[in-house]
């Protein structure tokens, strides 16, 4: 039975299923097969992709390397991204240019900026080290040593996304009601109470929308990785999605890394809903 | 106490915009340089630090062995990003508008499940489904074409209009629809006549995002095309791993990511309006 409700339903869903389901239930029946370089196609060999997986220390480290990535780059996002917000809420001069000037880089391509920051970061000819060196600084080595890749790979996700956050937190702050702040200004509350005992709370809910949205899009970290430091030095900056690339598309493992790419998805799946429930109880006070 | 509070916050303001306008004022200075002005290390102002030279700008648009051609990737991006945005808009504000009018059943699946498998897609890395994509499109004749990178894209960008677009119809009274209805239309009539017009806020917004993911996805244009079809963000990885000199660089990544920033005009005026805040939850 068509009805004119399926006319609005349906032609999406279709298109979704049929464009994201056939490869998802393909990746996980090649993960049983041992298709590589040698042996192509689609053989039977149980569950030993996994087994190796368990086994390989080089993708749990990338996975702890992502979790700390990502912790990192997001709170500093989120943190900038709500200084900013209220910085420019109420009027202040300029505040409309600022307003657009905050947002642009979220808009620009990832991998297009990053080619731009490796000249930035560069060592010898780079501005930042230049300027470094005026103030008996340096040379610092930002992409050839594992601390100095790390933090650039962190500066530039920071530059890149916290105008997310400014976005989704100003259009909070934006619709927030009025009577609560009339409240706390007859109770004479200074700023700082007034931020942490009416804004804050009233924030809650967006923050943990923004948090999980933000941390959701991190763990998928790859692009910038690629561009700027090609997971260096040695495995130094090497995410997930990074690791499985190589494994997948450069050394040919099919089988072996749809085998990672679905354990990294289930890993995923499970941390991002325990964030999410642990935040709840953090903010709202409690459950669900 | 108050001043200091002032001093502080002008100053954080100023600095985070040196930061955000820093990358982007280092590749115009750039893109006007010669290997002279590059190699004596890092300078910043035209005519007192360096003689600015225009060859960075004229050789993207040189064709043969000394050029880069900058316009066969610019036009195919945006034909990609502007068919896959529009396929996505259209079918994801006709569920959305489903989700939010009708109930759906199958079995134990509810309409906040079916939402939940759109919005859900999002959490997919986009490298567990690279090779499967790349099997499928072999398998359709469509690796290395602009039809196969536009369905890989509706993947990607449906999830975000159907999000935007639920959220911005949960926000439209019902009434409004039973009074079209009452009026004669059929259900689509009145989506058509009636909602449709009254949904441009949301519209722009889901619009303006899925611009914002289609035209900046470096991962599946990367994996699925070779020469045929190239985008921005792979031609300009492609020569940044080859020996193009700096200046043709800036001046690549400054094109390619113009068109996106004027949208920042956009964004930030249906933000200050309020219109965003129930669009993006």
């Amino acid at each position: 039975m068509l009805s004119s409700k399926h006319f609005f339903l349906l032609p999406a869903l279709l298109t979704l299923v049929a464009i994201i389901l056939f490869p998802l239930l393909f990746t996980v029946r090649v993960s049983f097969s041992s298709w590589d370089v040698f042996q192509s196609g689609l053989d039977f060999i149980g569950g030993s992709n996994y087994v190796r997986v368990f086994e390989d220390q080089r993708f749990w480290q990338s996975l702890q390397r992502l979790s700390l990535l990502s912790i990192i780059s997001v709170s500093l996002q989120y943190t900038l991204g709500f200084a900013l917000a209220l910085a420019v809420w109420k009027q202040v001069r300029g505040g409309r240019l600022m307003r657009v000037l905050f947002l642009i880089p979220m808009m620009t391509t990832p991998v297009v900026m990053s080619v731009i920051w490796r000249t930035v970061f560069h060592e010898s000819l780079g501005p930042v080290n230049d300027i470094l060196s005026a103030f008996g600084v340096g040379p610092v080595p930002w992409l050839s040593s594992a601390t100095g890749a790390f933090i650039s790979v962190l500066i530039v996700e920071v530059w890149q996304w916290t105008p997310f956050m400014f976005l989704l937190l100003l259009a909070g702050l934006v619709s927030l009601p009025k009577e609560p702040y009339l409240a706390a200004a007859i109770d004479g509350a200074g700023t700082w109470r007034t931020f942490w005992q009416v804004t804050f709370p009233l924030m809650a809910p967006i923050t943990i929308g923004a948090l999980i949205i933000r941390l959701i899009e991190a763990s998928k970290i790859m692009d910038t990785v690629y561009v700027l430091t090609s997971g260096g030095p040695g495995t130094a900056t090497e995410t997930s999605s990074y690791y499985i690339y190589i494994r997948g598309l450069r050394d040919f493992q099919i089988g072996y890394s749809a085998a990672l790419s679905l354990v990294y998805l289930v890993i995923m799946i499970i941390s991002l809903t325990i964030i999410a429930k642990l935040l709840l109880r953090m903010l709202v006070g409690k459950d669900e | 106490m108050n001043k200091v509070y002032h001093t502080l916050k002008t100053i954080f303001l100023l600095g985070w915009s040196i930061f955000v306008v820093f990358p982007f004022l280092w590749a115009l200075t750039t893109s006007f340089k010669d290997a002279n002005a590059i190699t004596s290390g890092a300078t910043y102002i035209p005519w007192v630090d360096f003689e600015p030279s225009s060859q960075g700008w004229t050789s993207l648009f040189t064709t043969g062995s000394q050029g880069i051609n900058i316009i066969g990737p610019f036009i195919d991006s945006a034909v990609v990003t502007l068919i896959a945005s529009l396929v996505s808009l259209i079918l994801g504000t006709l569920a959305a508008y489903g989700l939010s009018r009708f109930e759906y059943r199958l079995g134990f699946v509810k309409n906040s499940d079916i939402t939940f498998f759109f919005i859900s897609q999002r959490i997919m890395p986009p490298i567990v489904l690279a090779i499967p994509f790349f099997l499928m499109l072999k398998e359709l004749g469509a690796l290395d074409t602009i039809f196969g990178l536009v369905l890989v894209y509706i993947a990607l960008l449906l999830p975000i209009a159907v999000w935007v677009m639920t959220d911005f119809f949960s926000g439209i009274p019902k009434e409004l629809d039973e009074m079209a209805m009452t009026d004669g239309c059929s259900p689509i009539g009145a989506f058509f006549r009636v909602i449709l017009p009254n949904s441009v806020p949301g519209l722009v917004v889901a619009g303006m995002f899925c611009l914002i993911f289609g035209w900046n996805d470096f991962f599946f244009a990367f994996t699925l095309t070779f020469t045929e079809t190239q985008l921005l963000p792979v031609s300009i990885v492609s020569l940044n791993s080859s020996v193009t000199p700096w200046w043709s660089l800036s001046a690549f990544a400054l094109i390619s990511v113009a068109p996106l920033a004027c949208v920042a005009v956009i964004v930030e005026r249906y933000m200050s309006r309020g219109t965003m805040s129930g669009a993006i939850r």
